[in-house]
């Protein structure tokens, strides 16, 4: 036993009990956004994936070290714009002009609707 | 330790801050942008920290470089792809990919690490060896399970539980030699020995989540969630990163409880899932118990009755909303509701959807208001004072049969439906739900049933109910 992954459970633990004081307060609707978020924060493996890319110095190591990479980034950066995305649609009122579809559909319909009674008429 | 160090570890221990502040500020919907943007800053610093200590060692090869840039560059291009296309009702599969991902890239950190040690005359030290092993054994179980997860979410693999002969043993052996190789390797450097453990990490994570049925998979996605964070963690351990290891356990410690959350919201023990759905065995004998009783049948006219004169409604929407893409639909009528002064809420059940949370995610989408999504300890007292309840695609969380001991979702919380003035359901058929079982909901005499797709029923419902308004 060194001091050193003494020092790293001690981390690991305290860490682990943050976590779960943090995450408790998170209410059910944000869930997915959480979990999303958690996933992006596990993309901090890139930084683990750099550091090998930086020591490899063989064909088995720049294989290893290009997958890692791409896993990780491809972790990393789909995930905090997934959360982002997500995040964005969570609102206290209903938008007053969607730019979504339906709200178009909507207005298109209206349009078309006054425009057949008007030829009925 | 040099200045230079200094200020490398004091950039991590600010980037594992913004980590938990990030999560912290997730505690309301109105925060929570901030906090994700606060948590992009974080592993923006820590990244930049990285390539400041590659850059000051100076021992990085070009093809070194070319890797790293290549293999960021095009995974970080096909997250933002995926991230930018994603369909909200995909979400689960994509989170799931991530998993895969991440765990798989914390598996290959450990392997690249193990290899170089196993070179060196001295090989690794113990402690390094079983928290690489750690590390190599949960990466590689996420990796997989999550792949097979992704594909049944997906429907390339089959939803229901999928056993064959001797599925069972597979799955044993695969654990026993992956525990037996480990211990070898921890008293004797090998490296033909670890790709043994890999291999049979990556069949155990594959026959692990083959039998878990479809509506198990909220408390899969959350464990293998788990997973990819306590690998992360142990990557930390292997390399000596505290800023991994923190991430690490933040991200198993938010897996974990939602984990707990969903198998407590399912009234079921983790093993139980692992072990198999229901609906494999005994699901047909208690279906056969049946329901007394007779159900009534409701046209859109009467429905939309109904509906347009009560004072408060609340909507209880479950995964067959959101595999109907009815999402739009049910939030375009409740707005015909609302501008009639109806009080309009959803009662959102803790598994309603595919991970957790989705349902509020897809009803966000389209564009309803989060203070109206109502949690079910919230929203159950108050099912008494609403005059129409309308269920659209749930089942077995209205199924006031849980109540009752003695049948196979006894003892699940459910949400309060047959407590309202009046229930209208709308379902394709009388099909039983996940556990089986059939319905009493169904019959009860304050139910209608309203029999058809969700989305062109509720077309239809919006329809009868501004005719009638005009």
């Amino acid at each position: 036993m060194t001091t050193a992954l003494l020092t790293d459970i001690t981390i690991f633990v305290l860490a682990l009990l943050v976590g779960f004081e943090v995450i408790s307060k998170v209410p059910a609707t944000l869930h997915t956004p959480l979990m999303s978020a958690a996933n992006s924060i596990h993309g901090i493996i890139l930084v683990g994936a750099m550091l090998i890319a930086a020591t490899a110095n063989n064909a088995l190591g720049y294989v290893l070290a290009f997958v890692a990479a791409a896993f990780a980034a491809m972790n990393v950066v789909g995930g905090y714009v997934v959360t982002g995305r997500m995040l964005k649609m969570f609102r206290r009122r209903p938008a007053p002009a969607p730019a979504s579809e339906p709200g178009k559909a909507s207005a298109d319909g209206q349009t078309a609707a006054a425009n057949g009674s008007g030829s009925r008429a | 330790m040099s200045t230079f160090n200094w200020i490398i570890q004091l950039v991590y221990v600010a980037a594992a801050s913004c980590f938990v502040l990030g999560l912290h500020l997730m505690n309301t919907p109105a925060t929570a942008r901030r906090g994700n943007q606060l948590s992009t800053g974080g592993m923006v610093a820590a990244i930049a920290a990285t390539l400041a200590i590659i850059i000051h060692a100076g021992t990085i090869s070009a093809t070194g470089w070319i890797v790293m840039l290549a293999g960021g560059l095009l995974g970080g291009g096909a997250g933002l792809y995926a991230a930018r296309t994603v369909q909200m009702t995909a979400m689960p599969q994509l989170v799931s990919i991530f998993n895969a991902v991440g765990g798989g890239a914390a598996a290959l950190v450990a392997i690249h690490d193990y290899i170089n040690l196993a070179g060196r005359a001295a090989g690794p030290a113990e402690s390094i060896t079983i928290t690489t092993l750690l590390d190599v054994l949960i990466g590689a179980v996420t990796f997989s399970g999550s792949i097979i997860a992704a594909g049944k979410l997906q429907g390339l693999i089959s939803a229901a539980p999928v056993t064959f002969p001797g599925s069972r043993v597979i799955n044993m052996a695969a654990a026993a030699i992956a525990a037996a190789a480990s211990v070898y390797l921890i008293v004797t450097p090998s490296v033909p020995m670890l790709l043994v453990v890999i291999a049979a990490a990556l069949v155990f994570g594959v026959t692990m989540v083959l039998p878990i049925g479809g509506a198990d998979m909220p408390v899969v996605i959350s464990l293998l969630n788990a997973f990819t964070g306590t690998a992360v963690a142990m990557a930390g351990f292997v390399i000596g990163n505290w800023a991994l290891i923190i991430a690490g356990a933040l991200v198993g410690a938010s897996g974990g409880i939602l984990t707990k959350l969903m198998a407590d919201a399912m009234n079921r023990s983790l093993g139980n899932i692992m072990i198999g759905g229901f609906g494999t065995g005994d699901g047909g004998a208690a279906a056969a118990v049946g329901p007394g009783g007779d159900v009534r049948s409701i046209a859109a006219d009467d429905a939309a009755i109904q509906l347009a004169y009560a004072q408060k409604v609340i909507i209880v929407p479950g995964y067959g909303l959101a595999a109907a893409q009815a999402q739009h639909a049910v939030a375009e009528l409740a707005g015909v509701l609302e501008e009639r002064g109806i009080e309009v809420s959803y009662a959102i059940h803790p598994v309603a959807g595919r991970m957790p949370g989705h349902m509020n995610v897809l009803l966000a989408e389209a564009n309803v208001p989060y203070p109206l999504l109502k949690e079910m300890d919230e929203i159950n007292p108050e099912f008494p004072r609403a005059d129409v309840a309308l269920v659209i695609g749930a089942n077995d969380v209205t199924n006031p049969a849980a109540r009752r001991a003695g049948t196979a979702i006894s003892g699940m919380p459910i949400l309060d439906v047959d407590h309202a003035k009046s229930i209208i359901v709308i379902k394709r058929s009388m099909a039983s739900g996940y556990a089986g079982i059939d319905n009493e909901l169904y019959v009860n005499p304050k139910t209608s049933m309203f029999f058809g797709d969700a989305k062109t029923a509720l077309t239809e419902l919006t329809a009868a109910v501004k005719t009638l308004v005009a």
